[in-house]
């Protein structure tokens, strides 16, 4: 009654296969982890992936420096100790890295204005890959730029290591704003757009149809409660990253609980009221408007 | 029954998918019905059928049982109630999983004589596409996402699918489940197995 599939029509890496691991992050939480106690705390409290890195941002910001991909050891650890999907971030514009991430099993890179960037005029190629990339953006046109280069989730940029929400929230805006501007227009004012934002007209045609990205759409940079993951959840992102805000904060464990509870009931302030309590301190933080733009990580890429 | 109504466990993962899948099924395959997202016990009261959806099965257990989910879940199971579980939702239908489904302390729901192995493929770089013959079907395109496996089966569970000596799709009474995402492919046919159970 069964019958044997054909190995060689097994088909890898197709754009369904990159936009459907991302889909099934939706509603949930990554989140970053410099080791594997820091990767099993996240996954008991229910991450849907985790980041893997040496530093994270709010480290990366303050030791300054040439952040680079995370050394293969420390991704391999965490690989080994989670269930769950890892991330892994690459310099922007730095493809070898992301071949060397693809390789060492990761599920998901993260081109990321986090890190350093390695090439002043391009992007990674993101379709080469079998795997599946994340990118930050901070407007539509960004975002569908990435998206062309094969991007299969977008994140807003916000600004990352801060524990200051006010530039994701920013992003989002940004891009729900322009997306909602486009319902509109004609076919010529469309095509204006795309000339005006940088991006391909196929792109915003489409966009404008769908009235969202094509590709899920996740908040990151700056979230470091309960309520600012919500907050992002209600601004219509489809999950949360969070950085620093977890193991920075006074009480990891609950923390880390407590943004999972909050991202899927961030429509509840009931249950948004009951999992903020008793998480201690979040993240001492930095405000964005103390740092001067040309330290700021968001004006990093093309 | 007049109207099938269908809940969509929507705690985390692929929600929206499904419950577009499901409208547009309900529609080519000539079947009145509604699917609405459920995240509360509240919820649960005015449904007839449920789908445990694609995500990361571990997270979504947690919610689970942190929210008061499983309970009714079972409940309805024993009431005869339809259900199907696709990816995560098939790993968490199964009795028995591998050795990382006991590692993570993940609770299954436990509504299927069958053992399951967590991500049976491993990274998301052999994730894949491939044809897959299913019973009454014929050919479908299945859509594996690290996937899991049923590998094993016992008791009255009907094999719907395999991928060599695994099992990808299975059915016992009023329960099916597939490792593979009926809801990411536009091929409204899968539907037709899960509402002839209603």
């Amino acid at each position: 009654m069964t019958r044997e599939i054909d190995l060689e029509k097994m088909r890898h890496g197709t754009e369904l296969l990159k936009r459907g691991f991302a889909r099934m992050q939706k509603g949930g939480v990554v989140m970053d982890v410099t080791n594997a106690d820091q990767a099993h705390i996240a996954e008991e409290a229910g991450a849907v992936a985790v980041m893997a890195l040496e530093r994270v941002p709010a480290d990366i910001r303050a030791q300054g420096g040439v952040a680079r991909m995370a050394d293969p050891t420390k991704i391999i650890e965490i690989i080994d100790t989670v269930s769950i999907p890892v991330m892994a971030k690459a310099r922007i514009g730095h493809f070898v890295e992301a071949q060397i991430l693809q390789v060492l099993g990761a599920d998901m890179i993260d081109e990321s204005e986090v890190l350093t960037p390695a090439d002043p005029h391009f992007h990674i190629d993101k379709r080469e890959f079998q795997i599946p990339f994340v990118c930050g953006a901070r407007n539509l046109g960004e975002a569908l730029r990435r998206i062309h280069e094969g991007a299969a989730m977008i994140r807003t940029k916000g600004e990352a290591g801060t524990g200051d929400v006010i530039e994701a929230v920013r992003h989002q805006h940004a891009i729900m704003g322009m997306i909602r501007s486009l319902k509109s227009k004609s076919d010529q004012e469309l095509f204006q757009v795309s000339r005006d934002i940088e991006a391909p007209y196929d792109l915003v045609v489409e966009v404008a149809q769908l009235q969202r990205l094509p590709v899920v759409n996740f908040a990151a940079g700056g979230i470091a409660t309960p309520a600012d993951a919500a907050m992002m959840m209600q601004m219509g992102v489809d999950g949360v990253f969070v950085g620093s805000g977890i193991f920075k904060s006074k009480k990891p464990e609950f923390m880390a609980k407590a943004i999972v509870e909050a991202t899927t009931h961030f429509d509840d302030p009931e249950v948004l009221a009951k999992v903020s309590r008793g998480i201690g301190d979040p993240m001492a933080g930095i405000n964005v408007a103390d740092i001067p733009p040309e330290k700021q990580l968001q004006n990093r890429g093309w | 029954m007049d109207t099938i109504r269908v809940g969509v466990i929507g705690l985390q993962g692929d929600v929206e998918e499904h419950i577009h899948a499901l409208e547009k099924a309900f529609k080519h395959l000539g079947v009145k019905g509604e699917a609405i997202w459920v995240r509360r016990p509240l919820d649960m009261e005015t449904v007839h059928g449920v789908v445990l959806p694609g995500g990361e099965s571990t997270t979504i257990s947690k919610l689970l049982t942190k929210f008061q989910l499983r309970d009714v879940i079972l409940k309805m199971a024993s009431e005869g109630k339809p259900i199907l579980g696709t990816c995560a939702g098939c790993v968490l239908l199964a009795k028995e999983g591998d050795e990382l489904v006991e590692r993570t302390r993940t609770e299954l729901l436990g509504l299927m004589d069958m053992s399951v192995d967590r991500n049976a493929f491993g990274p998301q770089r052999e994730s894949f596409e491939a044809d897959i013959h299913v019973e009454g079907l014929g050919n479908y395109p299945g859509v594996f996402i690290r996937a899991p496996l049923i590998k094993k089966t016992w008791g009255d569970v009907e094999v719907l699918s395999k991928i060599d000596d695994d099992i990808v799709l299975a059915k016992q009474g009023n329960i099916l489940a597939a490792s593979f995402h009926p809801e990411l492919t536009g091929d409204s046919r899968f539907y037709r197995l899960f509402f002839e159970m209603f």
